[in-house]
């Protein structure tokens, strides 16, 4: 349970990211943080696992303020993966990439090694146990960086800007994988621009725009609201567009769906005929 | 009149195992705005180096088959000689401006060709204009946003005034309202200005809308060159796994189901036109 | 970081700030030629004063106040070494003479004056200024542009750095905790994937530069140009009259500058008749 208390937060060069944020994150839930770039995400997002501090208000993970906890304490139930992966790895292997956190969490030798060898196959990286992180590809690499954080099992996982450079297969895989994570009870949350990809998702939406929270809902009332998604600045799913145009002839429009979209023109066509 | 042709071009990076480009062979006609597009490691990358010389000059390895951009074979003339016709803009806009100052880094190449520096002024004035971006002139790159940043791209290659610009995920690191923009200058270059564009990219809800010629590649091979309506419609575009605008998979799914559309759409606009005349004309 | 601010450049317009860098820097070893010419603390506080009204000037006054702290701690180090190292080489074991105290001070004020004038230097020029003017100095462009573009990337490499650190300690690093050896290891999951996005950045830098005619023609011409102005011959005019100014007095009169303590030698008489 997340706790997002009427939070400020200015950054130290005077930018007031965060002007009166409130939000409350249950277990379990599956959500995607959305707006343009400079409306304060990220700046949110690093709130939960205690990488910034509220410059006012509070902000608690199971009850207990991050201002009372260290970064690594929290990291343990809040795993963050980072946009670069180019910002993580280090180490001569992936092996030990991916061990890493185990370490510093202070897991037994045994059970790092099952954790890796665990890690590495839910994202097809076994192949790659040994192998330099430097040499993997692109995509590659953005595995290597979520399996790191997978290994210690963290209750909530924070995704920033997963899609980023990622052609249309890869975002589908990474979508029916965080899907499944949020299915086995994990708490997702994504940061990203990426309208299309939140379609496919239909997560819960938090649409940002300047430091606040303009809005929150699920997928198809947010991203079809036109006075919306134009004032935070996003581009809405075409297919939405598509309906926005075609507002005038009185059909449904929370459709973001392709395959409910089709349903809606068929179920109307039948009507007429 | 071809701005780039090629024939057989075959490469291998010196450290590559495998074939980075295979018997590629294409044309692009001057004043075409392309859309190059595959998914990651087919080769698009390595084709557009092979445009502007960065192939095989600067990275080496063997490049077999011709290659020729604007008249001159790329492999008998040095990545400068060739700079003066066509331009690359990268993905990282950050990693592409070296100055302190806006205006600086859009004269950098004119600088570089020794022009006089009367005439820098004016082509930099020029191609600021153009861009949009006169008031950032003074400004430093860092304290810029991705977008802008990357029109200031954009401004350094077009003060060259090439014949061509390729533009490789430009929009990669940028959101959607900042990408929009980018898309709107890259098409006036085209429109107005009469550049060959080729544009990379995986947005093709987005870049499709300006395309007249679209080329999906696989594994280093070409698999699709066409018109942007049959190369997105066409089956092998989904078995490869390109993203389609939704438009166009709007368009396939309707027609799977008895309900066929006159024309293949692209975008949003020529959908919504196409569904309102299948739906009126039912309802009369 | 407050040492570092006195010596980064902030974009203010004052006379001062759109001097030729050329100029500037021949003032600048004028002060500097001066500063080692003279032993004597008369002169070296004639030098720290002259400084001063360029100081307002430029409008840096809290900045270079601020790298004043900052030489601070090698000030005090500089003058004990000159106190005690004197001291035991010429007047043990007599207790230590006015003249000895006074010679250690200049010293001291001789490097505080160097440390200033440089302070003025950075703190009124811009990079792009700085390397236009080794361009015009005839220093080779590569070099010229290397260090344009170093100053270019310190703010991006710095944001960079935040973030590894950030994306570390998400992995449970801590970066405060262990020993003196622990807390260098720790750095390492910091330096390498900085240093492995550095040499990433070069190559696509390289590239772009590459695509934009680099090394096009051995001519390369330039957007700006620097011309000297009134103020600049000004400025060169005030340099080269304080530099004979102090010449003459050093070949001529240097035997005869006064130590300060001279002065106050009145006062000492009547403290010791009073006592």
């Amino acid at each position: 349970m997340i706790e997002v208390k009427d939070v400020y937060f200015t950054y130290p060069n005077g930018v007031e990211a965060l002007s009166g944020v409130s939000l409350s994150i249950r277990d379990g839930e599956f959500i995607a943080i959305m707006g343009q770039n400079g409306a304060g995400k990220t700046t949110l997002v690093k709130h939960i696992n205690g990488l910034l501090k509220p410059t006012k208000g509070e902000v608690s993970v199971d009850g207990v303020s991050t201002q009372k906890v260290s970064v690594a304490k929290l990291s343990r139930k809040v795993g963050f993966v980072f946009q670069n992966p180019d910002h993580q790895l280090f180490c001569e292997t992936v092996e030990d990439e991916v061990a890493f956190a185990l370490q510093n969490f202070g897991f037994k030798e045994q059970l790092i090694k099952k954790r890796v060898t665990w890690a590495l196959s839910l994202l097809n990286l076994t192949q790659y146990r040994q192998s330099s992180p430097f040499m993997l590809s692109g995509g590659e690499r953005k595995r290597v960086a979520l399996a790191s954080v997978l290994a210690w099992n963290p209750d909530v996982v924070i995704l920033d800007e997963p899609t980023i450079g990622q052609d249309y297969q890869q975002k589908e895989k990474l979508r029916q994988f965080i899907v499944q994570l949020n299915t086995q009870g994990k708490t997702v949350i994504i940061v990203t621009h990426d309208v299309e990809f939140v379609a496919e998702c239909n997560p819960h939406v938090i649409l940002m725009a300047q430091g606040k929270i303009m809005a929150e809902g699920g997928a198809k009332e947010t991203l079809t609201n036109r006075s919306l998604v134009t004032q935070a600045f996003i581009v809405p799913p075409q297919i939405s567009q598509i309906f926005f145009e075609l507002s005038d002839l009185k059909l449904p429009t929370n459709v973001i769906d392709v395959y409910d979209a089709r349903k809606v023109l068929l179920d109307r066509l039948e009507v007429s005929s | 009149m071809a701005i780039i042709e090629t024939t057989g071009l075959t490469y291998t990076y010196p450290t590559g195992t495998k074939l980075s480009l295979q018997d590629v062979s294409i044309t692009v006609e001057r004043g075409e705005f392309v859309v190059l597009t595959g998914p990651s490691g087919c080769g698009k990358t390595t084709l557009c180096r092979c445009f502007n010389g960065l192939v095989p000059h600067f990275y080496g390895g063997k490049l077999e088959g011709n290659v020729a951009v604007a008249g001159l074979k790329v492999g008998d003339h040095s990545i400068y000689e060739l700079a003066r016709h066509i331009g690359l803009v990268f993905q990282n806009p950050e990693n592409q401006l070296f100055a302190l100052s806006v205006e600086k880094d859009v004269a950098f190449g004119l600088e570089n060709l020794g022009i006089p520096r009367s005439n820098i002024r004016q082509q930099v004035d020029w191609a600021l204009e153009i861009t949009g971006i006169t008031g950032l002139r003074e400004r430093p790159p860092h304290e810029l946003s991705g977008g802008q940043q990357q029109r200031v791209a954009i401004a350094c290659v077009l003060a060259m005034q090439p014949d061509v610009m390729i533009l490789d995920e430009p929009t990669s690191f940028i959101d959607p309202v900042g990408a929009q923009k980018i898309f709107d200058v890259i098409n006036e270059l085209n429109k107005k200005l009469g550049i060959t564009v080729i544009l990379v990219e995986h947005r093709l809800d987005l870049a499709s809308k300006y395309a007249d010629h679209v080329i999906v590649m696989d594994e280093g091979k070409v698999v699709l060159d066409g018109e942007p309506r049959d190369v997105f419609s066409s089956d092998s575009a989904r078995l490869i796994g390109v993203g389609i605008p939704k438009a166009t998979r709007l368009y396939q799914v309707l027609k799977e189901r008895g309900v066929p559309l006159k024309r293949v759409p692209v975008n949003s606009e020529e959908a919504s036109q196409l569904l309102r005349e299948v739906l009126t004309h039912d309802r009369g | 970081m407050s040492v570092f601010d006195g010596f980064k450049f902030r974009k203010v317009y004052s006379p001062i700030h759109q001097l030729d860098p050329r100029v500037k820097f021949f003032y600048i070893l004028v002060m500097f030629a001066i500063a080692i010419m003279f032993n004597q603390l008369l002169p070296l506080i004639l030098l720290f004063f002259i400084q001063l009204p360029f100081v307002f000037v430029a409008g840096i006054q809290r900045e270079w106040a601020r790298s004043l702290r900052g030489a601070l701690f090698f000030a005090i180090m500089i003058f004990l070494f000159n106190f005690v190292f004197q001291y035991f080489w010429t007047e043990y074991p007599l207790p230590p003479s006015s003249s000895l105290l006074e010679y250690s001070i200049a010293m001291t004020l001789r490097f505080i004056v160097l440390v200033e004038s440089f302070s003025m230097f950075f703190l009124t020029t811009s990079p792009d200024h700085l390397g236009l003017a080794l361009e015009q100095s005839h220093v080779p462009y590569e070099f010229c542009f290397a260090f344009t573009t170093a100053v270019r990337f310190v703010p991006v490499l710095a944001e960079e750095a935040q973030t590894i650190m950030d994306a570390q300690k998400a992995r449970g690093l801590e970066l405060e905790r262990g020993n003196f050896i622990k807390k260098v290891r720790n750095y390492i999951p910091i330096l390498i994937p900085l240093i492995v996005s550095a040499i990433r950045r070069s190559l696509e830098l390289a590239e772009a530069m590459e695509s934009r005619a680099w090394g096009a023609t051995e001519k390369r011409t330039n957007l700006y140009v620097l011309e000297m102005e009134r103020g600049d011959y000004i400025l060169i005019l005030i340099s080269v009259l304080i530099l004979i100014f102090a010449v003459y007095v050093w070949i001529f009169h240097r035997e005869q500058i006064p130590l300060l303590t001279n002065f106050l030698a009145p006062l000492e008489l009547t403290v010791t008749k009073m006592s």
